[in-house]
């Protein structure tokens, strides 16, 4: 019972990080970014040669976490502003599902890009992951490094709550939200907020592939396998909801845990069916915002 | 003296142009032979999650090979000039995208590119799509990579050739090593990727286990999604039933997700790990893969290659090429165009020295056997278009020497032993108990 | 209104005719030319013509202000269903295959239509796909269906003849030819019904038509199963042409370039659907031969450009302003 529900935990902590950013994307933006998964496997190339880079100058271990928060930032700052005023612009105020097939194409290019960019062999980043030791727990030997990123999970959901509720910039951001047309016309700068938004976006995916990138085998096809968790977290919390996405990504990660552990046969296709049943009656998620309905 | 110069100077001109017209000529008829080139189209993967671990190393093996094939200084018999004096011209299709494309593709290879033949195909998906497209066309096709024995066992091709076993040897043999081993296993689990290819697997190993070993109990029976790449809660799971064998078939950045995440937390300790088709990871994890992993590559391939002459050059050539040694996906590229180059200049041999057409071929590649880098190749199932081929399972190390990690312990199984007869299913000839299996060690 | 409506669809009868004759003339110049075509290019077109079906499906719902994003459940199941009477009942008959693949997925997604037909915009998106996605996993599960591998279908006879290795892609791409033209026929009567403008005018206002007594949620719903019976019709047309089947059919990808091409198309003529479909499946096919490492990038600056320079879509290259 209890391996369950630590696994549930530190599995729905990697969810949370990882779909953050693509619920944040949608809430302002309106996008639903099918090429998320695209930018957290950037972050995890990304993280892979900025560790490489601080291994080769001798940094100490524990910096190598530095360096990959840095591979992250340099991703959204790199990326977010070219993308965002290169092309997304472009399609602002379009149909939402024309945008979903901007960000689909976009998928396809980043793709091809991130395999040009740094060939098809696999990188390793391993430094990081026995930062932390291991942790027994009853007769399960546990990586540290899994409960950290539980930590990080916590951090970096509260730094978005607070930057959204409580400084300027973020309530203005959900003034953007609740109402674009009513926000411009008091004189914000939407294309800002845009801006601001999507590079955050972009910054909490790659963050999320940079902190995974020691778990795994860096190489192309990454990104495929987070695409759908992330829907399946976002959807079932509620697009544009910060709360949202942590109560999806509990939900989601206690029941693939409870599957794994208890009914595997199952496991394959019971992210879908928890999506499409809370789909159907719940379409909004689990944490909707009101609509004012424009007649 | 001026005038014996002047003559010794007209002879040795007339003496250099008939050289010259006479090379001339005889250019000008071997570049008639030489300007018909044989097309192969080879398909693999070049993106997605296979691109890494079988696709591009595929598709590097056959370029430094037609390479070889075209200067003519592959060993004997192979060192004839590309296929039968013919250069071999090769085009790349990448095969990600799913098994409609592979079909249109592999349509466009025959008909709009016009080659002679297609090798390709690492999905079974992608293979059970296009065999009968291209026995439907009358074209030449040879599979060289895709596991499943579907293909020969519910189906009869004429044009539709395997160079390679199917995957029933993997898990047979992986099972007879720990019997032959004398390794206890009272109970299994295991991990495998939820698609064909992992259920199969999955399928082929507990019939074995219940054959070999009649009373050890599978326990954990894990199924993550393919591509995954988080297993902490799988592993968990595997860690709470205790077992002492761990199967799996897991391959590609699924498998070295797994070892990286498993092995800190002792899984490798706790119980002992088979991996049937895990040698490709070996080169890139080095240090980062545990020791004492009982590994198969599909074949006597990579580390686990017999020794030979064929052997020692194809390994240079690759090795040579790509800085790191061939795992198992370019042996088996390798074994499949030796095959087709002996097919091609068997029939034309037969037909006087003609490109020979899609008739000809299959008929010559029928029933035959070659040698390979990985042994000998015989076409012996499915009406002589399915290859049966020894393999070898080893034991990893970790060698701090040479920087590498290192198979120890290799045991061969010749492949009367762990592929099916001729006239039996994979799944009855397990289940009846392995009859007809001959020179088990 | 009713008044109105009469006259305008009065007014819209007479060029029926010519449509009609517009239809039949461009089959059999296609038939024709489909006799001189390179093998590759017959099957090309096959298969644009089955994906455009769906399409067509997409285009149906898409004048309603809804866009589906999980046609891949339709188009799967319409394949499956064809592959599997062929193979386990024993129906052969090509046209016979067809007509029950479009029926069977009508018959499965229509339990679905009452309950869709009340989301829009991004929720209806992401519900159909959220049930493409589980069809996805239910025919990945099955084993009895292949799994992931799929299975093989035999070949289709037509009106009780068997079809010669020779001519069976021949035949197959006249079969689909007609089949698409037939429905894009009726498509396009349809639009222009009683029922089809009462979409358009939901897309402008729902609230406007609900209170002039039309049932927005009734159009909605029967879209549904029209869209759903064409994309059955594709998926069994597509299955006969390629001879196999597998789960992909229903993957979100699928369902992502059916909705390519009728975003490509535009939603005023049923030509350009189909149009945009060889347009898709061309492109796809010559950037995969001539840029076998990054076929997807090609692709993807292809896409962008045409949403760019074409917002309303190959369609509104020949039909002018609010022309129909």
């Amino acid at each position: 019972m209890l391996t369950i529900l630590i696994d549930g935990l530190t599995y729905a902590s990697w969810l949370f990080i990882v779909a953050l950013g693509l619920t944040l994307v949608f809430g302002v933006l309106k996008i639903l970014n099918i090429a998320h998964g695209s930018f957290y496997a950037l972050g995890a190339y990304a993280a892979a040669s900025f560790v490489g880079w601080a291994s080769a100058m001798k940094w100490a271990p524990g910096f190598t976490l530095v360096a990959m928060l840095l591979a992250a930032v340099a991703v959204a700052a790199l990326v977010a502003p070219l993308i965002e005023r290169g092309l997304l612009r472009f399609f602002y105020g379009r149909d939402e599902v024309l945008l979903v097939l901007v960000t689909y194409a976009m998928f396809l290019i980043l793709e091809d890009a991130t395999k040009l960019l740094w060939g098809a062999n696999p990188y390793y980043v391993s430094e990081p992951y026995t930062l932390f030791g291991n942790i027994d727990i009853g007769n399960q030997t546990y990586v540290g490094y899994d409960f950290a990123l539980v930590a990080l999970a916590l951090v970096v959901g509260m730094a978005v709550w607070w930057w959204l509720n409580r400084t300027q910039q973020g309530k203005i951001m959900i003034a953007v939200i609740h109402s674009s047309e009513i926000a411009s016309s008091m004189g914000v700068n939407i294309s800002r907020v845009y801006m601001v938004a999507f590079s955050v976006g972009i910054f909490l995916a790659a963050l999320g592939g940079a902190f995974t990138a020691p778990m795994i085998s860096v190489q192309p096809g990454v990104s495929v396998g987070v695409i759908i968790v992330s829907f399946a977290v976002v959807i079932i919390g509620g697009l544009g909801s910060i709360e949202g996405a942590a109560v999806g990504a509990i939900i989601v990660g206690l029941a693939r845990s409870m599957a794994v552990h208890l009914a595997p046969v199952a496991e394959l296709f019971s992210i879908y069916l928890v999506m499409a049943v809370v789909l159907m009656f719940r379409p909004e998620g689990l944490f909707q915002r009101i609509q004012a309905r424009k007649i | 003296m001026a005038i014996q110069g002047n003559r010794k100077a007209t002879w040795s001109r007339k003496a250099v142009s008939t050289a010259v017209t006479l090379f001339a000529s005889v250019c000008a008829m071997g570049s008639v032979q030489a300007q018909e080139t044989f097309k192969v189209g080879i398909v693999s993967f070049l993106s997605g999650q296979a691109a890494d671990s079988f696709g591009i190393p595929a598709v590097n093996g056959a370029k430094v090979l037609v390479d070889a094939f075209n200067k003519g200084s592959a060993p004997a018999p192979y060192n004839k000039v590309g296929f039968g004096g013919m250069k071999i011209e090769a085009i790349y299709v990448d095969e990600n995208g799913g098994a409609t494309k592979q079909v249109q593709e592999m349509r466009n290879l025959y008909d709009r590119d016009k080659v002679d033949a297609v090798v390709g195909y690492v999905g079974s998906g992608d293979c059970l799509a296009v065999a009968p497209v291209a026995e439907e066309m009358k074209k030449f096709l040879i599979l060289y990579d895709c596991g499943t024995p579907r293909i020969f066992e519910d189906g009869k091709y004429n044009y539709v050739f395997r160079t390679a076993s199917h995957a029933a040897m993997d898990n047979v043999a992986l099972a007879r090593y720990l019997k032959a081993k004398d390794i206890k296993v009272n109970s299994f689990n295991m991990i495998n990727q939820d698609y064909a290819w992992g259920q199969d697997s999955k399928k082929d190993f507990t019939w074995t286990m219940e054959k070999l070993y009649p009373g050890a109990k599978a326990g954990e029976d894990q199924l993550p999604k393919f591509g995954a790449g988080q297993y902490g809660t799988e592993i968990s799971a595997l860690m709470s039933k205790q077992a002492d064998v761990t199967h799996s078939s897991l391959w590609g950045g699924d498998l070295q997700a797994f070892i990286l995440q498993a092995n800190p937390r002792g899984l490798f300790k706790r119980t002992q790990v088979v991996f049937s088709a895990g040698d490709h990871v070996l080169p890139g994890l080095g240090d980062k893969m545990p020791d004492g992993v009982i590994l198969g590559a599909r074949g006597a391939y990579g580390l686990m290659s017999p020794k030979s002459a064929l052997n020692d050059w194809w390994w240079d050539l690759y090795s040579k090429a790509y800085n790191v040694y061939p795992v198992q996906a370019p042996y088996r590229m390798v074994q499949s165009l030796l095959g087709l180059k002996l097919a091609v200049e068997k029939a034309m041999a037969a037909n006087g020295g003609k490109k020979p057409n899609a008739e000809q071929l299959a008929a010559a590649l029928r029933n035959s056997e070659w040698d390979s880098p990985a042994g000998k190749i015989r076409m012996a199932l499915g009406g002589g278009h399915q290859a049966i081929q020894e393999t070898a399972i080893g034991k990893t190390r970790y060698d701090a020497a040479k920087k590498m990690v290192v198979l120890d312990d290799i045991m061969r199984f010749p492949a009367d032993c762990v592929n099916p007869p001729a006239n039996m299913k994979t799944e009855d000839w397990i289940k009846a108990g392995f009859p007809g299996a001959k020179g088990c060690p | 209104m009713a008044n109105q409506l009469g006259t305008t669809v009065s007014s819209i009868a007479t060029p029926v005719r010519y449509t009609v004759m517009w239809a039949l003339g461009i089959c059999i110049a296609l038939s024709l030319a489909g006799m001189v075509m390179p093998k590759w290019l017959t099957f090309l077109i096959t298969m644009a013509a089955a994906n455009g079906l769906v399409s067509l499906g997409i285009m149906v719902l898409m004048r309603g202000g809804v866009v589906p994003f999980g046609q891949g459940m339709v188009f799967a199941i319409g394949g499956y269903a064809a592959a599997l009477l062929s193979n386990k009942l024993g129906i052969k008959d090509a046209l016979l295959l067809t007509l029950c693949g479009g029926v069977i997925a009508a018959l499965i997604a229509a339990p679905f239509a009452p309950l869709l037909s009340r989301y829009r915009g991004i929720f209806f998106a992401m519900l159909t796909l959220a049930l493409s996605m589980v069809t996805y996993g239910l025919l990945m599960k099955l084993e009895v269906l292949g799994g992931s591998d799929g299975f093989n279908m035999g070949r289709p006879t037509l009106f009780g003849q068997k079809l010669p290795d020779e001519s069976v892609g021949y035949i197959m791409y006249v079969l689909t030819i007609s089949v698409s033209t037939l429905m894009a026929l009726l498509a396009r009567i349809y639009f222009d019904s009683t029922r089809g403008l009462i979409t358009v005018a939901a897309k402008e206002n729902e609230l406007r038509v609900e209170y002039l007594g039309g049932s927005v949620r009734q159009a909605m719903a029967i879209n549904f199963i029209l869209a759903a019976f064409c994309g059955g019709l594709g998926g069994s047309l597509a299955v006969m042409a390629l001879g196999h089947i597998e789960p992909n059919f229903s993957f979100w990808t699928t369902s992502g370039e059916f909705v390519f091409v009728a975003i490509l198309a535009g939603w005023q003529s049923v030509i350009a659907l189909f149009v945009a479909s060889t347009v898709l499946e061309v492109v796809r096919s010559f950037s995969s031969s001539y840029f076998p490492n990054t076929w997807q990038m090609s692709l993807g600056i292809f896409l962008l450009i045409v949403i760019r320079f074409l917002p309303r879509g190959i369609g509104s290259l020949w039909v002018k302003g609010g022309g129909k």
